[in-house]
């Protein structure tokens, strides 16, 4: 596609900011914040870090707008399930932000089972001048207290506090995949292989189930919910995709149950590429509505595709990530590889699409321009603020000089989770336990 | 599962090689993928790793219900191009491989373990069926295997692994340590009989070497159930 010609057009002279190395453990969601200020990453371990942007400064030219953690919490811990004696693991599945209503962040994070809401709090002024208690809060022997005094408020160094306000569990039975939050900014969704439910956010001891697609017999099951998401503008609307590479629309005022799609999108197999592996290759592994609403982006293995909401027979529009993969496919399913669940990612103009890949690669697309560009996150292909340089996979036939092999592409380094600033050209790439943040100085615009 | 953890080492190394040479040269990728069908070795050994994933999965306290349902479609597809294939012989009995899914399953969901026993029996009656009318091949009595293709076996093996133990030599090494005492100076009598050999015992000792189908799935079902006591329950992971 565009790789052989000028890619200047499309936006790629990204620099790298920091680094964040999480050494104990692997990145396993990342997510913005409404606003871009805050960029949340959950982990095997069941934390989350939080990272805050810091405000532009004119003093230090360097510091412009970067990434700072402003807060570490232990969301889940592994727990044990007694009854069918198993662990359930503390995983962060995934991380959505609520919109902000106050002057406090809020959260929600989820593990295989259980959701929690998070509220994020600063704390930058304490009182001071109590009449009962000391400046250690001891108590004042009271003979000693002649005259009463007002406490006052005095700055203090800023401390962030985390509490949990809600634990939504016991909703689920199978592993659960996706939150969304719905634009009523009172309900979210909550979405496992099997069953959607729909939750109040102050109402932690019921959900509505409104999706299930388990079968009388589980002998008949050949189906799973593989992803799910709110419409970003219509409340009533979601989305949610398949193991068979299907997504269903549901309107949730036509029926309690929606286990009626009102719209079913599905791209016939093409006869020409069909193989064993035809089925898990289209099973879509992440679906999201562009930030307008009109158009849905789904990832399977080897393409991100772009659906027009308007048409349900194909996609508007489909991009090879790694093409190059189609004749590896037994032996990537052989090691597995074949099940990974890459996620994908607008950018604030729904116009650059994005999705990672192999050996720290990820990928960008252009929907205006059709150029696409693969970039690498690694610390030893790029210096801190050096522009990232565009990478090739080479096929065969003619190989540049800093051209990758197929054959020695690493597949241990998986690209699976990415995200995009709402606003801005910055971006947040996983890299198995290493957090890349990519700013586009060059052009801060979207266009 | 102390009989099918070495069997499986081996197995998935050979299967390593097998796919990774079917990868090369089965699959040109300037020809369209329909205009190419795969030959049977490729389509058998990668019935066999899908097996093999099938049954890792399923040995899983909780098992990844997507990876399953996406290896058991495949499972299927590979089984429907496998079947109008004339050189396989018979399956020796379906019966078999629910015993040994069974055991598996013993640690998983109730009900998953249940569809999962009786989704792998479906899937051998749907082998037997393909393969039991075969009216141009005659492959001899059903059940024993007649030597000739010991490539397409595997594809059976696996299917009920159990059942392929009881056809290899090494098969006094892996019973070592289970006490079968009970059964050895009867062979095929059945245990209520008590251990009293008769005279109709006579033939059945000469053969003892030629296994029948009903008694080798006898032998199965008793040695699996004395697995099943005596394994210990833990953690599914």
């Amino acid at each position: 596609m565009g790789e052989d010609t000028d890619t200047r057009k499309i936006n790629h002279s990204f620099l790298r900011d920091h680094s964040y190395v999480t050494e104990a453990d692997i990145i396993s969601t990342v997510e913005f914040n409404h606003t871009g200020e805050l960029l949340a990453t959950g982990d095997k371990g069941g934390r989350v870090v939080i990272f805050q942007r810091e405000p532009e400064s004119k003093n230090a030219a360097h510091s412009q707008g970067e990434y700072d953690v402003y807060s570490t919490f232990q969301s889940h811990e592994p727990e044990f399930d007694y009854l069918k004696s198993l662990e359930i693991e503390e995983k962060i599945n995934k991380i959505k932000w609520l919109p902000q209503q106050n002057a406090a962040h809020s959260l929600l994070s989820t593990n295989d089972k259980t959701i929690k809401l998070w509220k994020i709090t600063e704390r930058d002024k304490r009182p001071e001048g109590y009449n009962l208690k000391d400046e250690e809060g001891k108590l004042k022997d009271l003979s000693t207290v002649t005259s009463l005094q007002v406490p006052v408020l005095k700055p203090m160094d800023l401390m962030v506090e985390v509490s949990p306000r809600r634990v939504f569990a016991n909703g689920h039975t199978y592993h659960i995949n996706s939150i969304s939050v719905n634009s009523d900014c009172e309900t979210y969704m909550s979405a496992d292989d099997l069953r959607i439910n729909l939750w109040h956010l102050a109402i932690t001891d019921r959900s509505f189930n409104i999706v299930d697609i388990k079968p009388a017999n589980m002998e008949d099951l050949t189906e799973v919910i593989t992803a799910s998401e709110f419409h970003p503008h219509h409340c009533n609307l979601f989305v949610y995709s398949s193991s068979k590479g299907s997504l269903r629309l549901c309107d949730m005022r036509a029926a309690a149950l929606c286990d009626k799609h009102s719209k079913l999108f599905e791209e016939p197999e093409d006869p020409s590429n069909r193989s064993f592996f035809s089925e898990i290759i289209s099973s879509v592994s992440d679906v999201k509505f562009s930030h307008s609403g009109r158009y849905m982006l789904t990832r399977d293995y080897l393409t991100v595709k772009v659906w027009d909401l308007n048409m349900e027979a194909r996609p508007i529009e489909t991009y090879q990530v790694h093409d190059y993969l189609r004749s590896k496919l037994c032996s990537l399913y052989e090691n597995d590889c074949i099940f990974d669940k890459f996620e994908c990612a607008w950018n604030g103009s729904d116009s650059v699409i994005m999705t990672g890949a192999y050996n720290n690669f990820f990928r960008m697309f252009d929907r205006n321009t059709k150029r696409d560009v693969t970039l690498e996150a690694s610390r030893e292909s790029s210096k801190p603020r050096a522009v990232l340089k565009p990478r090739r996979v080479c096929v065969g036939g003619k190989r540049r000089r800093d051209d990758i092999s197929v054959d020695s592409l690493d597949f241990t380094k998986k690209i699976l989770h990415t995200a995009w600033h709402p606003a801005e050209n910055i971006i947040a790439i996983a890299a198995t336990n290493n957090l890349y943040i990519f700013q586009d100085k060059v052009n801060s615009e979207m266009h | 599962m102390m009989l099918s953890k070495g069997l499986k080492r081996k197995r998935e190394e050979e299967q390593e090689k097998e796919t990774l040479a079917a990868d090369a040269w089965w699959l040109d990728p300037s020809l369209p993928a329909a205009a190419q069908a795969p030959p049977a070795a490729a389509s058998s050994s990668l019935f066999d790793l899908s097996v093999l994933k099938l049954h890792h999965s399923l040995r899983q306290g909780e098992p990844d219900l997507r990876h399953l349902v996406l290896v058991v479609n495949t499972l299927r597809r590979i089984q429907a191009s496998m079947a109008p294939e004339p050189t396989l012989p018979p399956v020796p009995s379906p019966p078999a491989a629910p015993c040994v899914a069974d055991s598996l399953l013993a640690s998983s969901d109730a009900a998953l373990s249940a569809s999962m026993a009786s989704l792998l029996e479906d899937l051998s009656h749907i082998e037997g069926l393909s393969q039991a009318p075969q009216p141009l091949v005659d492959e001899g009595p059903p059940g024993r295997p007649t030597g000739g293709s010991p490539a397409s076996l595997g594809a059976l093996d696996l299917l009920g692994p159990a059942t392929g133990c009881l056809l290899d030599d090494e098969l006094e090494g892996l019973f070592e340590d289970i006490d079968t005492s009970m059964y050895d100076s009867e062979l095929w009598a059945p245990v209520s009989e008590g251990l009293k050999p008769g005279p109709e015992d006579g033939p059945g000792k000469e053969e003892a070497l030629e296994l029948d189908e009903a008694e080798l799935d006898y032998l199965l079902d008793v040695l699996v159930g004395t697995q099943a006591l005596e394994r210990p329950p833990g953690p599914g992971r």
